[in-house]
């Protein structure tokens, strides 16, 4: 009678049975790993956009505040994607002849709006706002990272629910006050924990139980 | 005679022979759960509903949000508005050369002298016709939407040396001149809601209340750039002459 099984058999036997915790572990690893890599989350990879919009030289070089453009982000859910006119409103005299803007100045023309590429996409089961995150002391730069320095514009956070989580669990680790709210240089100073919960106080943000119901932001 | 049969068994592939080798049971269990990745991801993601300016193959603009009818008051504006000229959204693209329409409604109780109207659209030239008390809560946001909005051609101060204009943007003129110290606050409101000369309208960008409230700021800062030392409260004057805050 034929050997059914052969010799090595023995020892991928044991190894499966002493290393199957650390092949399921590793296995777990690596999901992990690859669920929030770049790969997966399309943080940090730039996107094209159809016009070379620079927020590096608008915001960096020109100083020009976020609300310029985004003028909705205080009142409403959608921080706002500014309409062409804003584009032209300094574009009328500004390098009003370059190529670069030819898109803008045609869509300003023919009344046309620019299919400008979404950065920031939240799964639509997920209920954001971006308007009671800055009034609770929530800055642009602790999510969307320091857009001035963006010549192209990136994620710099996973977007992911455990990365929401890291904030709602412990918000007097990322709050500022109200009025550097829009300064993108804010970093959190060394008592940033003191100061924080000072902020939470003052700015009746609820605590960590509340902040991570379901319902908060899948409603 | 076995040496044969052992490189026979290493030469069978995974699922040949009646006899698979347990690694083939592993690799079967690493596809299954490969598979459960795919379901990672669903339809749940993108729900067929738009988001704000979202695309759409619907219409033939491929705008998702039909545009305002001309004229388009939005719902509550007119009550909120009702001491200002009647905001005109949607009104016409770019510059329009019109005075604002609308009346400064002077009939309602607790409006803030806004009597002796003249013409729709005017207000009577001076320094409190605003159609809300100023308070510093009213300067201060003020301060705020002039920073945003202003500041880049009409720079901190109000002489019209923003960045932009420092870009080559032409060049306005300063807040501090003695046709624009005695204009009065309806031009200061027509200009924002329509546009003057190179300057376009901000009517999208800054709202009705908020535009009193930078009328409000550049009053301020013309006070300010022309202000003696006598003109500084006696209860401030100290402040000032430390260096301190003043508030």
């Amino acid at each position: 009678m034929p050997q059914i099984f052969h010799h090595s058999t023995n020892t991928i036997a044991r190894v499966s049975i002493f290393g199957a915790v650390f092949i399921l572990a590793a296995i777990i690893w690596a999901a992990y790993e690859i669920n929030g890599s770049s790969y997966v989350t399309q943080a940090f990879v730039p996107r094209e956009q159809p016009v070379q919009f620079s927020h590096k030289h608008h915001v960096g070089d020109d100083g020009i505040d976020c609300r310029y453009c985004h003028t909705s982000v205080e009142k409403s859910s959608f921080a706002g994607i500014p309409p062409t006119k804003t584009c032209m409103n300094c574009h009328s005299q500004l390098f009003a002849s370059s190529d670069y803007l030819a898109i803008v100045r045609d869509s300003w023309r023919e009344d046309k709006p620019i299919v400008w590429k979404r950065v920031h996409d939240l799964p639509d089961y997920v209920y954001f706002n971006h308007s009671i995150h800055v009034k609770k002391g929530v800055g642009c730069s602790t999510c969307h990272g320091r857009v001035d320095l963006m010549p192209l514009v990136y994620q710099v956070a996973s977007l992911q629910m455990d990365w929401c989580l890291t904030c709602h669990r412990n918000p007097e680790k990322f709050v500022r006050p109200r009025d550097q709210i829009y300064n993108m240089e804010w970093e959190p100073p060394p008592d940033q924990n003191t100061q924080g919960r000072k902020l939470v106080e003052q700015y009746s943000i609820s605590n960590s139980i509340v902040l991570t119901r379901c319902s908060i932001c899948h409603r | 005679m076995s040496r044969a049969k052992k490189s026979k068994g290493k030469r069978q592939s995974c699922g040949s022979g009646r006899s698979r080798p347990p690694y083939c049971n592993f690799a079967f269990c690493l596809t299954i759960c490969c598979f459960l990745f795919l379901s990672c991801r669903q339809d749940m993601q993108n729900q067929p509903r738009y988001e704000p300016l979202e695309q759409s193959s619907f219409f033939n603009d491929g705008r998702s949000s039909r545009q305002l009818v001309a004229g388009t008051v939005p719902r509550g504006a007119l009550r909120e508005n009702i001491f200002q000229p009647a905001a005109k959204i949607g009104a016409g693209r770019g510059q329009i050369g019109q005075a604002a329409t609308g009346q400064p409604a002077n009939s309602q109780p607790g409006n803030n002298q806004a009597g002796n109207v003249s013409a729709p659209g005017a207000m009577p030239a001076g320094l409190n016709d605003f159609p809300m008390p100023v308070t510093a809560e009213t300067l201060a946001r003020g301060q705020e939407q002039y920073n945003i909005s202003c500041t880049p051609c009409h720079g901190l101060l109000g002489y019209g040396d923003g960045m932009v204009v420092q870009r080559g943007f032409p060049r306005p003129p300063s807040y501090h001149t003695e046709q624009l110290r005695s204009s009065p606050n309806s031009h200061y409101y027509d200009v924002i809601t329509n546009g003057f000369g190179r300057m376009w309208n901000y009517a999208d960008q800054v709202e009705p209340d908020m535009r009193w409230a930078v009328i409000a700021y550049i009053r301020a800062l013309q006070i300010s750039q022309n202000a003696r030392l006598d003109d500084v409260p006696q209860d401030q004057l100290k402040n000032l002459r430390t260096g301190g805050q003043t508030r």
